[in-house]
């Protein structure tokens, strides 16, 4: 078995596991009975596989970017995930999660959402299967992520605000945790990245695998070899790098690289690099690296981009950074704004904050010369243009 | 008198047990100790010692809000311990602490138990450190201080995990009254007392006592019509926060 897959107590290396309260027993354990079968059964299969393609738009293009590509002296493909229907990699997951909300019987979703990425694409598909949706938002976000919000009201879902803690993504996650407790029998949580507890990291690691196939298939299409030398992704808690990640995950040869969010800086007090600044404890009963005080009392982080802005990782990328199987590489705000207007400029592409910060290893010369690389475009920038407008002055 | 004699001796009294939760730290810092020794003065059973968390995932608003509010006023675990070091001179009901398992994992598990067993208490409630993880990792550390961990059920717990957790325990089930958070006032109607019944009817070897929801004297007699005792939380501290230590024991007595 492959040492970066989740082993049979739910671990990767020392992280991860299952830290429930019992009111959350009963669910957890049935997902964990069920999620392998269902995801392998013909018929999550074939619903699956039609809804990837003619409703999120799948395969995603695996773009060469030929004008970054000179500008950094090495051959960079982006795999356009910005592309799927609701304009990031998260519809992968709530896709699959709704279908196997539906195999359990389920009949009520909930969600958590930092920057309303996830809670628009589980909003999506709940309206697609005419569900109910309650999506935990917490109350700062709520504010500064009005168009999203207004997203997932026009879908249909009940957006309710998270006013405990720092009222921000961990409190909303808290909130729909909660939630989950007083409603035990008809509910599925879909989670939106790989935190939380067995088998959530896993289960959304292989709803997002699909990133890391077809850019198997169309890297070999295109340059003749499935293995770049070098994969780059954002992580936040870390769906879209464990998708792109998957399936290279053992092929060691290639060089796995995680952008995460240095705010104004991994020394500041106003960042959110959990690789750098974490330490072991429990979030979201996943034990994996957080941010805390010396007392364990877990720590508001910061970044620019609300959808990095989590004081954890999933367990899968906690053990790929200790075991050294992937380069962490801080990136403050500065870096990745000046990498998303890089972008826009050279490709026509306006990525998302939490997709630029991927881009800005180029700059900070991650990717040696002539290498071969794989970027995850992981979401567009529409719901940042705000944030853009203020950083770049743009509306003067 | 060693810690699992204190918990034995209480479960073994005739009569029906109250037990009180409170958040170390809450309303005041050092109100901690002042809490414990009016609980018993008042009548009290057992006190349970809530050790504050930032993110305490089982609990409702009333328990999140105490808690946010003694990490303010400063509250720690090397605090908590500090004002608990000499309760045993003080106090002779069993003390439980209850918390969540980050602070512990912080502080050093090895270190809190050892700490746990010097300041005479006698067991513990960890909602977020599930059985099998306590029985592969932690039992034996936890038994070797004399501290006697006591488990939850809830209705959606299956009569074979029952068992299982049964035979895990050591003084008493913590019974919680319906899938809920802490502090859901709800009725205690038909279904409660089956599920109240169902339990009993399985003939534990350990008591059960019961937690959430119960506030008052009507639901205290309530729950313990099946079960050895009641848990009172969220409805002790609403009482603090509106009239403070100085309500207490009026309180204790309007229940008992």
């Amino acid at each position: 078995m492959s040492k970066y897959q989740v082993d049979a107590n739910g671990f990767y290396g020392e992280f991860g596991g299952a830290f429930i309260p019992e009111m959350l027993y009963p669910n957890i354990e049935e997902l964990r009975q069920e999620y392998r079968q269902i995801l392998s059964s013909e018929s999550f299969q074939q619903e699956y596989q039609q809804l990837l393609r003619d409703y999120v738009g799948r395969p995603t293009p695996l773009y060469f970017a030929s004008r970054l590509s000179e500008h950094y002296g090495a051959r960079i493909y982006l795999k356009r995930e910005d592309l799927c229907h609701t304009g990031a990699h998260k519809v992968n997951n709530t896709v699959g999660q709704i279908l196997l909300a539906r195999h359990l019987g389920k009949s009520r979703i909930i969600a958590e959402t930092g920057a309303g990425q996830h809670g628009v694409a589980t909003a999506t598909v709940c309206a697609l299967m005419g569900m109910p949706c309650i999506v935990y938002m917490g109350e700062v976000d709520i504010a500064r992520q009005a168009p999203n919000v207004a997203r997932m009201k026009m879908l249909g879902a009940e957006v309710r605000p998270a006013r405990s803690g720092s009222r921000t993504l961990k409190d909303a996650t808290n909130e729909a945790i909660r939630d989950w407790i007083n409603n035990p029998e008809d509910t599925h949580y879909i989670i939106g990245s790989v935190v939380g507890p067995h088998p959530y990291p896993d289960l959304v690691a292989r709803l997002q695998a699909i990133i890391s196939e077809e850019i198997k298939e169309q890297l070999l299409a295109a340059e003749g070899t499935e293995d770049p030398d070098v994969l780059v992704a954002c992580v936040g808690g870390g769906s879209n790098a464990a998708g792109t990640y998957y399936h290279y995950l053992d092929r060691e040869h290639v060089e796995i690289i995680a952008a995460e969010a240095a705010g104004l800086g991994v020394d500041t007090g106003e960042s959110a690099a959990t690789s750098a600044l974490g330490k072991m404890g429990i979030i979201h009963a996943s034990k994996t690296l957080l941010m805390q005080t010396d007392d364990g009392q877990i720590t508001e982080p910061y970044s620019i981009s609300a959808g990095l802005d989590y004081p954890g990782v999933g367990p899968l990328h906690a053990h790929l950074f200790k075991s050294g199987r992937a380069k962490f590489v801080p990136v403050t705000d500065a870096e990745a704004m000046e990498a998303g207007q890089e972008l826009a400029r050279l490709e026509g592409i306006i990525p998302a904050i939490e997709t630029a910060h991927g881009f800005a290893v180029l700059k900070k010369g991650h990717i040696a010369k002539d290498s071969l690389a794989v970027i995850n475009l992981s979401g567009r920038g529409d719901k940042d243009l705000q944030t853009y407008m203020d950083y770049f002055k743009l509306s003067e | 008198m060693t810690m699992t004699d204190r918990l034995e001796k209480t479960l073994s009294k005739p009569g029906k047990l109250l037990s009180i939760y409170f958040t170390a730290g809450y309303p005041a810092v050092e109100d901690t100790v002042p809490i414990i020794k009016k609980l018993e003065e008042a009548g009290a059973d057992m006190v349970e010692i809530g050790l504050p968390f930032s993110d305490p995932l089982a609990d409702g608003p009333v328990i999140q809000e105490s808690s946010t509010h003694a990490l303010r006023n400063g509250m720690t675990t090397r605090k908590l311990f500090d004002q608990i070091r000499d309760i045993r001179q003080q106090v002779s009901l069993p003390l439980v602490i209850m918390g969540y398992f980050n602070p512990i994992l912080q502080f050093g598990v090895e270190a809190f138990c050892a700490a746990c067993a010097e300041s005479g208490i006698d067991g513990l409630i960890l909602p977020d450190l599930p059985l099998d993880v306590y029985e592969r990792d932690y039992k034996e550390i936890m038994e070797a201080h004399g501290l006697s961990v006591i488990f939850l059920i809830t209705p959606q717990t299956s009569d074979e995990r029952i068992r299982q957790i049964d035979s895990a325990s050591t003084s008493f089930i913590y019974m919680v009254s319906s899938a809920s958070t802490t502090g859901v006032q709800s009725e205690f109607g038909k279904g409660r007392d089956a599920y109240f019944k169902r339990i009993a009817d399985l003939d534990l070897k350990h008591p059960q006592l019961v937690g959430f929801g119960i506030s008052d004297a009507a639901s205290f007699q309530r729950a313990t019509t099946y079960a050895k005792g009641a848990i009172i939380g969220s409805g002790f501290i609403r009482m603090l926060t509106e009239k403070g230590t100085g309500g207490i024991e009026a309180y204790i007595k309007g229940i008992l």
